[in-house]
C-alpha cells in the first residue's frame, strides 16, 4: 500500500497540520518507508488472538460520585493565550 | 399510515432519534469536577476536563449504575463488558480533542419504548443501544466581535446517549417517543431531562420516502432542546426534503442545525468536512466489567416504570385507560393518586386528582411537588362527601379554600358552618315552610308535573344554606307532596 | 567536598544520614556541575533557587527526624513531567511557556519522600526519538566520546538528557520515562543504569502522554542500587490513573545481594538479529558467562514473534500518540499562531508547534486509525501484542528472567541516522517487546566497545516481578565490575 499527495493531503487535514504542497512527496515518501515497514504484520496469524487491553488483567476501577476538584477556573485559563474573564478566547468559531 | 401529500403525490416521513440524557451526578464521567447547571464560566473545570497534558480519566460508578438502570428502564440487555472509545476530531470545546464515549460496544445494548398516541394507537420503538460519554463545552459566539468564547464547565459531564430505529413515521410520534424517555428516566432518577437547561436533548434524523419504498438518504439535525422545536424541526425538514426531491434534486447526507427563531433547520458549514473519527479504545480505560450479580441487584431495586404502573392502575383501581396514562405521567402524580385511592373510591378519587387538583395545578403553573393540598387532605374532603358530611357541591368551595389557605377540609367545614344538615326534622320544618308558601306550585306537581320537585329542593337547599343534605331533602319532598 | 555531586545516591544517603554534609552543599555541588555541563544542553529549565528552597527543607526535615527515602538528594526531572509552577515542554515548541498547575503524581512522590529538584531535562520531543535529536531545545550531547574522535556522539532518547546529566554527573540521578526503549536505551548508551518496571507501576498520572499503553516511568541511575532506591520511591498506587496498579511496592534493595543461585536465565533466539555488531553479541556471550559462573542456568528460549514487535510497536505507539497530541492545538495553553480562521489557526499552530518527527508519527497514526485502516492496522497490531505479551509469558513458564543486549549498537555520532526514520526505529528492536507485553527491563552498563563507548546488557522480569530484575541486574553489575567514566571534555 502506497499512500498518494491526495491522501497525505487528507491524512494532513484530519491531523490539523498544514503541510506546503512542495512537502508532499517527502512526506509521503517517509510515511510509505513507515507503512512499508510495519506491513511485515501481512505474515502474522491473529484467527482467533483477542487484541491486547491491559498488560496486569485487571479491571477497571470505579471512583464514588463526589465533587472534589474544580473551583480554579484562573488555574485553568492562566496558560491560555488568550482568555477573558475566565473564558478561553478562540478565534471565532462557525456554526 | 401518517403521510405528507407533495406536489406529486404521498410521502413518508422517516425519523430516528439520537437522545442525549444527561445523568444526574454530582460529579463529571471522568473527573471529581462538579455539574451544577449554570456556574460561573470554567469554575466546574477540572485539568482533566480542559484537556491538560499528562492528565487522565478515572470513572465515575454512579454514572455507570446509571446507565444500567437506564436500560433496564428501556427494556435492554445490559452488557457485562463494554469499551470505552476515542472519538476524534477537532472543535474548541472539545478540550481533547476527542470525546471519549462507547462505540462498538456499549453499555446497553438492544431495547423498545412503547408509545401511545393521541387516537389510543401503541407501537414500539426499538431502541438500539444506550451508551455513555462525556459532553462538550460550550462555545459562546456574541461575547466578542471576532472571537468565540469558550466554557468547560459542561466538558466531561455524563450523557447517556440514546439511539432509537428508525421507526418513527410523524412529528406526533418523535415527540411521545422522547417523552416516554423523559417519564422513564424521570421514574428512575436517572436524568432531570430539564430540556431547556440542555440535560436532555435530541439529535433528530429526518428522511423521506415513497410509502412502500426503501430508506431515502437522512440529514441530521443537531441539539434540538425542546419537544416543539423537535416538532418543528421535523416538519420542517421533511418538507424541505420533498420539496428538493419532487424539484428533481438529491439530499445531501448532511448535518443541520435548527433555528428556532426562524422554524428552519440550515446546513452547518462547521462540520462541511467528511467525517473520520477514527474511533479506538480508549488506552487510558480499561474495558467496563459489571459483575452479574451487581446488575441483578439493580434489576431488584428498580421503581415501577410508567407501562406497568398504568397497567396495575386499570387493573387494581379500575380506571379507563385515558385516566391511568394521564395519571402515570410522572411518578409524583402517580405517587399522589394512590396515597388519595388508598382505602377509598379509586374512581372519585381519580375525578377530584384529574380534574380539580390538576385543574387548578394547572391554572396555578405549579407541579404536584407544590401543590398546597396534600394528598392525606384531599382524601380528607373525599371522606367528608362520602360520609356525607357536605355534598360534592360544597366540597367544591370548600377545595377551593383548601387551595388558598392549604388547610386541612375538616377544618375549613367545623369554622364555615358547612356541615351538612341530616337531620330529618329540621329538613321537615324548611320543608313545610316552602310547601305552604307555594300552594300553587304543589297542586301542579300533583297535577303530574314531578319536574317542579327539582324546584322545591332548590327553594330546601337555598333555605338552608345549602348545607342539607339534597338526598334527604328529595325524600321527604316526595312523601309530604306525593305522599309517597 | 566539591566531588559530592560524584556520590550514588546510596553514599549520598548514607553521607546525609551520617552528617558528614547536609543537602543545601550536596545540592550546591550538584548545581555547579550541571552549570559546567551546559556544554550538553542536558537541561531544558535549570531551577537552582528551587534546589536550594528545596535542600534546605531537607536540612530541616532531617533536623526534626523526618527522613524520606530520597531524603535531600538532587535529581533531574526529564521535562515530559509536569511541575507545579515549572515550565513543562516536552521538548517541544508547542508547549510554550507552559506553567502547569498541577504536579505529577511521580514527582510529587519523590518530593514527599524528600528529593530535590534540579530541573528539568531535554528529551526527544513528546518522547518520540531514540538519539535526542528531534528536541526543540537542541540535541543533547552524549558525554561520551571515542577516543581521538572529534564528532559528537547521541546520548540515545528519548530520555537522552537524563542519561547525559546522570553519566556527566551533573545529577545524582534523574527521572526517565519508557515507551519503547527510552529509558533503557539512553542508559545504555551513556553507561548508566536505566529501569523500566511493570506497566501500572508508576503513575502516568501528570506525564505528558505520548502512547498510553506503553509509557512508564522509572529511574535513571549510576548503579543498580541507585535504581532500586529510587524505584521504591517513584512507584505506587495512585487512584488517579486508571492503569495503576493497586499492589504493594516491594524493598528492591533487599534483591541486590546478587544471588543468582538457581536462577534460570532466559537467552532467546530470535534477538539474534542479522547484522548485529559482533562486539554485542560477544557482549551477551560474556553476560550469560557472567551469570552461569554466579550461580544461574542459561536456558535458550524462543520469543517467535520478536520480529513483529517493531512494525506493532510504530502502529500502536503512533496511533495513540495521534490521538494524544490532539490537544495541542492552540486553544488553552501553549502554542498559538493565528490565522485568518479556526481551521488555519489549528494548522498552522500544528505545523509550527512540532517537529517534523512528531508530525511524522501523529500522521502515520492518523492514516492507521482512519476509516478503512482501523482493522488491518491498529487492530491488527493489538492483536499481534497478545501474540508477544503470550511468548513471553511461555517462556517464563520455564525461565526467571531474561538476558538480551539493551541495543543493536553502541551510540552513534549526530546525523548518523536521522535521514531515515526506519533506521532510527531499529534501535529499539531490543527493548520494544518487553514495552509492549508491559513487562520490566532493566539496562546495566556491562562493557565498551572497540572505541570505548558503554554498551548495556537488558535484563527483563515477568510483570510485577522487579525484584528478579534487580537480583539479575545487581549480579551482571557485579560480575561486570563497569567503573568507566567519559574524559570530562565539556568542562572547560
Amino acid at each position: 500500500m502506497s499512500l498518494d499527495r491526495d491522501t497525505v493531503r487528507r491524512v494532513a487535514k484530519l491531523a490539523r497540520i498544514s503541510v506546503n504542497e512542495d512537502r508532499l512527496d517527502d512526506l509521503g515518501h517517509d510515511l510509505n518507508r513507515i507503512l512499508g515497514f510495519v506491513e511485515h504484520l501481512d505474515e502474522v496469524d491473529v484467527s482467533g488472538v483477542q487484541p491486547m487491553t491491559s498488560v496486569a488483567s485487571q479491571t477497571l476501577r470505579w471512583r464514588e460520585d463526589r465533587v472534589t476538584d474544580g473551583g480554579y477556573p484562573e488555574k485553568v485559563t492562566g496558560n491560555a493565550p488568550a482568555a477573558d474573564h475566565d473564558f478561553f478566547a478562540v478565534p471565532r468559531v462557525v456554526e | 399510515m401518517n403521510l405528507i401529500e407533495g406536489a406529486t403525490g404521498p410521502w413518508e416521513i422517516v425519523i430516528g432519534l439520537e437522545v442525549h440524557a444527561q445523568v444526574s451526578s454530582n460529579a463529571k464521567l471522568f473527573s471529581g469536577a462538579a455539574t451544577a447547571f449554570g456556574a460561573e464560566p470554567n469554575s466546574q473545570v477540572s485539568f482533566v476536563d480542559a484537556g491538560m497534558p499528562g492528565m487522565l480519566p478515572v470513572i465515575n460508578a454512579w454514572c455507570v449504575e446509571q446507565a444500567v438502570r437506564t436500560g433496564m428502564g428501556l427494556n435492554a440487555e445490559i452488557n457485562l463488558r463494554s469499551v470505552f472509545d476515542r472519538k476524534n476530531y477537532f472543535y474548541p470545546d472539545l478540550p481533547q480533542g476527542y470525546q471519549i464515549s462507547q462505540y462498538k460496544q456499549p453499555v446497553v445494548g438492544r431495547g423498545s419504548v412503547t408509545i401511545e398516541l393521541s387516537d389510543g394507537t401503541v407501537k414500539v420503538i426499538g431502541v438500539e443501544r444506550l451508551h455513555l460519554e462525556q459532553d462538550a463545552g460550550k462555545s459562546l459566539h456574541d461575547q466578542h466581535p471576532s472571537m468565540s468564547y469558550v466554557d468547560l464547565n459542561r466538558s466531561g459531564v455524563a450523557l447517556m446517549e440514546i439511539v432509537s430505529d428508525p421507526d418513527m413515521r410523524s412529528a406526533e410520534e418523535a415527540s411521545a417517543y422522547v417523552e416516554k424517555l423523559r417519564q422513564i428516566v424521570l421514574y428512575l432518577g436517572t436524568c432531570d431531562a430539564v430540556m431547556a437547561e440542555g440535560s436532555m436533548r435530541a439529535d433528530v434524523n429526518v428522511s423521506v420516502r415513497r410509502p412502500g419504498e426503501g430508506f431515502g438518504t437522512r440529514c441530521e439535525i443537531k441539539n434540538v432542546n425542546s419537544m416543539r422545536f423537535i416538532r418543528q424541526a421535523i416538519e420542517y425538514e421533511a418538507r424541505r426534503q420533498i420539496a428538493i426531491i419532487e424539484d428533481g434534486g438529491k439530499i445531501d447526507q448532511e448535518t443541520r442545525l435548527f433555528d428556532p427563531n426562524k422554524g428552519e433547520t440550515r446546513s452547518m458549514r462547521s462540520k462541511e468536512e467528511a467525517h473520520d473519527y477514527r474511533y479506538f479504545p480508549d488506552p487510558d480505560l480499561l474495558p467496563l466489567e459489571l459483575d452479574p450479580a451487581w446488575v441483578e441487584g439493580i434489576r431488584a431495586s428498580l421503581p415501577e416504570l410508567p407501562d406497568a404502573k398504568k397497567a396495575r392502575f386499570v387493573a387494581e383501581y379500575g380506571l379507563s385507560d385515558y385516566d391511568a396514562r394521564t395519571l402515570v405521567s410522572d411518578r409524583a402524580s402517580a405517587d399522589y393518586y394512590e396515597a388519595v385511592a388508598k382505602g377509598r373510591d379509586a374512581k372519585l378519587a381519580c375525578n377530584w386528582v384529574t380534574t380539580d387538583l390538576f385543574g387548578h395545578l394547572n391554572k396555578d403553573g405549579k407541579t404536584i411537588g407544590d401543590s398546597p393540598v396534600s394528598a392525606a387532605q384531599l382524601g380528607q374532603l373525599i371522606d367528608r362527601i362520602v360520609d356525607r358530611t357536605i355534598s360534592g357541591r360544597l366540597a367544591k368551595e370548600v377545595f377551593e379554600l383548601m387551595w388558598e389557605t392549604g388547610r386541612d377540609p375538616d377544618a375549613i367545614i367545623e369554622e364555615k358552618g358547612l356541615k351538612q344538615v341530616t337531620d330529618t326534622g329540621a329538613i321537615a320544618a324548611v320543608v313545610d315552610r316552602v310547601i305552604a308558601e307555594n300552594p300553587d306550585k304543589v297542586a301542579e306537581v300533583q297535577g303530574g308535573k314531578e319536574k317542579l320537585l327539582g324546584w322545591f329542593t332548590g327553594q330546601v337547599m337555598k333555605l338552608s344554606g345549602g348545607k342539607a343534605n339534597p338526598q334527604a331533602v328529595n325524600d321527604i319532598l316526595r312523601a309530604k307532596i306525593l305522599g309517597g | 567536598m566539591t566531588d559530592l555531586n560524584e556520590l550514588t545516591l546510596a553514599q549520598a544517603r548514607d553521607g546525609l544520614a551520617r552528617g558528614d554534609f547536609t543537602s543545601v552543599e550536596l545540592t550546591a555541588a550538584c548545581i555547579a556541575a550541571v552549570e559546567a555541563a551546559r556544554p550538553l544542553n542536558a537541561f531544558i529549565t535549570e531551577t537552582p533557587e528551587k534546589a536550594l528552597a528545596m535542600a534546605k527543607a531537607s536540612d530541616e526535615r532531617r533536623a526534626s527526624g523526618t527522613v524520606g527515602l530520597m531524603e535531600g538528594l538532587p535529581l533531574g526531572i526529564k521535562d515530559l513531567f509536569c511541575t507545579e509552577g515549572v515550565l513543562t515542554t516536552a521538548a517541544s515548541h508547542i508547549l510554550d511557556g507552559f506553567h502547569p498547575p498541577y504536579e505529577s503524581s511521580v514527582t510529587t512522590r519523590l518530593w514527599s519522600e524528600g528529593a530535590v529538584m534540579l530541573g528539568k531535562l531535554n528529551m526527544d520531543e513528546f518522547a518520540m526519538g531514540s538519539s535526542n535529536e528531534t528536541s526543540y531545545y537542541g540535541n543533547v550531547v552524549n558525554p561520551w566520546v571515542p577516543e581521538g574522535d572529534n564528532r559528537r556522539y547521541v546520548p540515545g532518547g528519548s530520555s537522552g538528557g537524563s542519561a547525559a546529566a546522570v553519566a556527566a554527573r551533573a545529577v545524582l540521578a534523574a527521572t526517565g520515562t519508557d515507551t519503547g526503549g527510552s529509558i533503557r536505551q539512553p542508559a545504555a548508551f551513556a553507561g548508566i543504569v536505566g529501569a523500566k518496571p511493570t506497566y501500572g507501576r508508576c503513575s502516568r498520572f501528570g506525564i505528558v502522554a505520548f502512547a498510553s499503553s506503553l509509557d512508564q516511568a522509572g529511574p535513571m541511575t549510576r548503579d543498580v542500587r541507585d535504581a532500586a532506591i529510587m524505584l521504591r520511591a517513584m512507584a505506587g498506587f495512585d487512584p488517579k490513573d486508571s492503569t495503576s496498579v493497586d499492589m504493594a511496592v516491594p524493598d528492591f534493595e533487599t534483591a541486590l545481594d546478587g544471588d543468582v543461585r538457581g536462577l534460570k536465565i532466559g537467552v532467546p533466539a530470535e534477538y539474534r538479529v542479522d547484522g548485529m555488531p559482533a562486539e554485542i553479541e560477544r557482549l551477551w556471550h560474556q553476560g550469560e558467562a557472567w551469570l552461569k559462573d554466579a550461580g544461574a542456568e542459561i536456558v535458550p528460549i524462543s520469543l517467535p514473534h520478536t520480529k513483529y514487535a517493531l512494525p506493532t510497536y510504530y502502529i500502536v505507539a503512533p496511533a495513540e500518540a495521534s490521538s494524544n497530541l490532539a490537544r495541542y492545538d492552540g486553544m488553552r495553553y501553549g502554542l498559538r499562531v493565528p490565522g485568518k480562521d479556526l481551521v488555519e489557526t489549528y494548522e498552522g499552530t500544528r505545523a509550527a508547534g512540532f517537529g517534523a518527527e512528531v508530525q511524522r508519527r501523529i500522521m502515520i497514526g492518523t492514516y492507521v486509525l482512519s476509516a478503512g485502516y482501523y482493522d488491518a492496522y491498529y487492530l491488527k497490531a493489538q492483536k499481534v501484542r497478545t501474540l508477544i505479551l503470550r511468548d513471553f509469558q511461555q517462556a517464563f513458564q520455564g525461565v526467571d528472567a531474561i538476558l538480551t543486549p539493551t541495543a543493536p549498537s553502541a551510540a552513534f555520532a549526530f546525523g548518523e541516522k536521522s535521514g531515515d526514520p526506519v533506521a532510527m526505529y531499529l534501535n529499539d528492536v531490543f527493548t520494544v517487546p518487553a514495552s509492549l507485553a508491559g513487562l520490566p527491563g532493566m539496562s546495566v552498563p556491562a562493557g565498551l566497545s572497540a572505541t570505548g563507548m558503554p554498551m548495556g546488557l537488558q535484563v527483563l522480569a515477568p510483570a510485577f516481578d522487579e525484584m528478579t530484575m534487580f537480583r539479575v541486574g545487581a549480579a551482571l553489575e557485579r560480575a561486570a565490575g563497569f567503573d568507566a567514566r567519559p574524559a570530562k571534555w565539556w568542562v572547560s
